[in-house]
């Protein structure tokens, strides 16, 4: 999952960075107001714990091992905020020093891993887990399926900046400049292992050190909750709903916020500017619409040979695919515990 | 290992040890890492003897003209530079050579493969491995020109990186970090971070050995995963706990909340010809590299 340099463009590095920035600029600031001075210590310390999760083999049941990234523990124990700074200093740190990731595109990484992963499981956490207490069983089944999704959602994010590389980017015979396969192979080369096994080992990470610390420690499962944690659960669900929304929004805008700098920033050659704006882009959308429509013999389908189309669809299949399992998950769990959640509270207090 | 014949047991001690001396092998390995890196910041070499700002803004630059290029010779010709100023800071070749080049075919090399053939990339044939009355597998032009230009670039940017991190000591890459406008809090929770994923990767080692030298038989795949699940809440309460006890340090000694560090001492003549040398090469290659 780590995105080595080379593989994305210096546009898409670009973009990535830009879209990471204002969550990292966010994140010192809600920081600063939560833990004032305390946070300089416990933010370094978890960074260097988030940093171990990811060296650590989980023994998944198939009988190998995968690794984990961990930001969903992290937002859980601290808040969403302070889990996009400690897997992204656990991010620079790795590409910096290990080779893991590439410099370029930490932006990339930290995006996909830290932002979208402590969203995406801080919310789900709090939304399945609902009012329960905090060493109930349901906020485990709660922690393993927020680390589940999250790391999905992770995946389906890399698979689209990389599926995306050799429709935007080649040169002027048509050879892929960075990563060479389309969003047809991307995807389901990034989502089929992590809905299988590799998801499992983000569960896993996040459900068992919950179970430990329910039993041993529990005090550090509540350093987030609120006082009324009614109003917090209606919060996560409004915030869950957002999400819905920026999730839709990414996937309807990634071709477009992808496209735009394209032109603009790096392509200042002369020659290439003409290239890029006018002949490589719809050469490469055609052969991505014939790439896709082939396996289904669809040229009788005139829908499939929009690009456009073909790229809504697979970005379309690949959430479908996520949030199907999730909602498959979240019935069953409802019939688990039958306990019906609180229903959304009117205090705003916490909404900010 | 108990000498059972039973294969399905075999096979499943095996798994079960196996995740520990995954993650303890890794762990030595990053440890290892970052001694040997130590070992070779501290020669007299020629990379060695710049500022770490000047490096780190010529690490980006050329990593940079390694990504904006076009055309795959202009990026060996950046691989083919950073030999002779490997050599020249005390850097063994054999290792930079096979830090970036034995490893990286296993996951990029992987990665790159399919895209040799005529089924991703359609194009003039070079070599025709198969000829079917309907499917022919060929390597094709595109398709080599692709793969040389995934292998490349990964391989460049990593050597790249590896000669910064081995020439310069991590702490002084980490301040470095300022001339990017990387905000003082941050750098400051980096520096820390990295001081303490040390011992973090000892108590760790230590956690791991003792389980493998505790371990006869065999285990069940579920008391892992507990045992797993406990090491790493361990971890996370150990992380809380030491953050206040580092705080409270931190403040006995003047710590207000707001991070304070010496003035950055000014470049060197030297630095500042090395800058401008390393920036206009860069240019160079970039310029390069968009001639098609």
């Amino acid at each position: 999952m780590h995105i080595p340099d080379g593989y994305l463009s210096p546009e898409t590095a670009t973009v990535m960075y830009l879209a990471a920035a204002p969550f990292w600029i966010r994140a010192s600031q809600k920081i600063k107001t939560l833990l004032r001075g305390r946070s300089v210590p416990l933010l370094a310390l978890f960074s260097a714990f988030s940093f171990l999760i990811m060296m650590l083999n989980i023994p998944i049941p198939n009988g190998t091992t995968a690794h984990a990234v961990g930001t969903v523990l992290a937002a859980i124990v601290l808040g969403p905020w302070a889990a996009i700074i400690t897997t992204s200093v656990a991010l620079i740190i790795q590409a910096l020093f290990f080779g893991d990731g590439g410099i370029l595109n930490i932006g990339a990484n930290c995006f996909n891993m830290a932002v979208s992963m402590a969203f995406v499981g801080y919310y789900l956490y709090r939304w399945i887990g609902g009012d329960s207490p905090v060493n109930s069983t349901r906020r485990v089944i709660a922690g393993a399926i927020a680390g589940y999704a999250a790391i999905n959602i992770s995946a389906l994010l890399t698979g689209i900046e990389l599926g995306l590389q050799p429709i935007l980017f080649h040169n002027t015979s048509g050879a892929p400049l960075y990563f060479p396969y389309a969003l047809n192979v991307t995807l389901p080369a990034l989502l089929i292992p992590h809905l299988t096994l590799a998801g499992l080992a983000e569960a896993l990470a996040t459900a068992l050190p919950i179970v430990w610390l329910q039993r041993s420690n529990p005090q550090l499962l509540r350093l987030t909750s609120s006082p009324h944690s009614a109003a917090a659960v209606s919060n996560a669900t409004r915030t869950l709903r957002w999400g819905w929304v920026a999730m839709a929004a990414i996937i309807i805008i990634t071709p477009i916020g992808l496209l735009a700098p394209g032109t603009a920033w790096g392509e200042w050659g002369r020659d290439q500017l003409s290239a890029l704006g006018l002949n490589s882009i719809p050469a490469g959308f055609d052969r991505f619409a014939n790439l896709w429509s082939a396996p289904l013999s669809g040229y009788d389908i005139p829908a499939l040979n929009n690009p456009t189309i073909t790229y809504m669809l697979s970005a379309v299949v690949g959430v479908v695919l996520i949030f199907g399992v999730i909602a498959v998950l979240g019935w069953g769990l409802q019939h688990v515990f039958g306990s019906p959640r609180t229903p959304a509270a009117t205090n705003e207090a916490r909404s900010s | 290992m108990s000498a059972t014949t039973n294969p399905s047991r075999h096979a499943k001690s095996r798994s079960a040890q196996s995740f520990l001396e995954k993650t303890l092998s890794g762990i030595s390995d990053a440890l290892e890492q970052a001694l040997f890196a130590d070992e070779i910041a501290g020669e007299p070499g020629l990379v060695q003897s710049l500022d770490p700002r000047v490096k780190l803004i010529a690490t980006i630059a050329f990593l940079l003209a390694v990504s904006l290029s076009h055309n795959p010779l202009v990026i060996l010709g950046i691989y083919l530079l950073t030999l002779p100023i490997a050599y020249a800071s005390h850097v063994p070749l054999g290792f930079y050579f096979k830090r970036v080049w034995v490893l990286m075919p296993f996951f990029t090399g992987i990665v790159a493969l399919p895209a040799l053939f005529n089924i991703f990339s359609p194009g003039q044939p070079l070599v025709t491995l198969l000829a079917l009355p309907n499917f022919t597998l060929s390597i094709t032009e595109p398709g080599v020109i692709t793969a040389a230009f995934l292998l490349l670039r990964v391989g460049t940017s990593v050597s790249i990186g590896v000669l910064l991190v081995l020439t310069t000591r991590w702490i002084l890459v980490l301040n470095a970090l300022r001339v990017l406008r990387v905000p003082q809090a941050f750098v400051l929770i980096m520096g820390m971070t990295y001081r303490y994923i040390y011992l973090f990767l000892h108590s760790v080692n230590d956690m791991f050995l003792s389980r493998k030298s505790r371990l006869v038989g065999r285990v069940s795949a579920k008391e892992d995963r507990q045992w797993l699940g406990a090491a790493m809440g361990t971890m996370l309460a150990k992380s809380y706990d030491l953050s206040d006890e580092v705080y409270l340090a931190m403040q006995s000694r003047g710590f207000r909340g707001e991070a304070k560090t010496m003035e950055e001492p000014a470049l060197h003549q030297r630095d500042w010809l090395g800058l401008a040398l390393f920036l206009v090469v860069a240019a160079g290659f970039i310029w390069l590299g968009r001639q098609s």
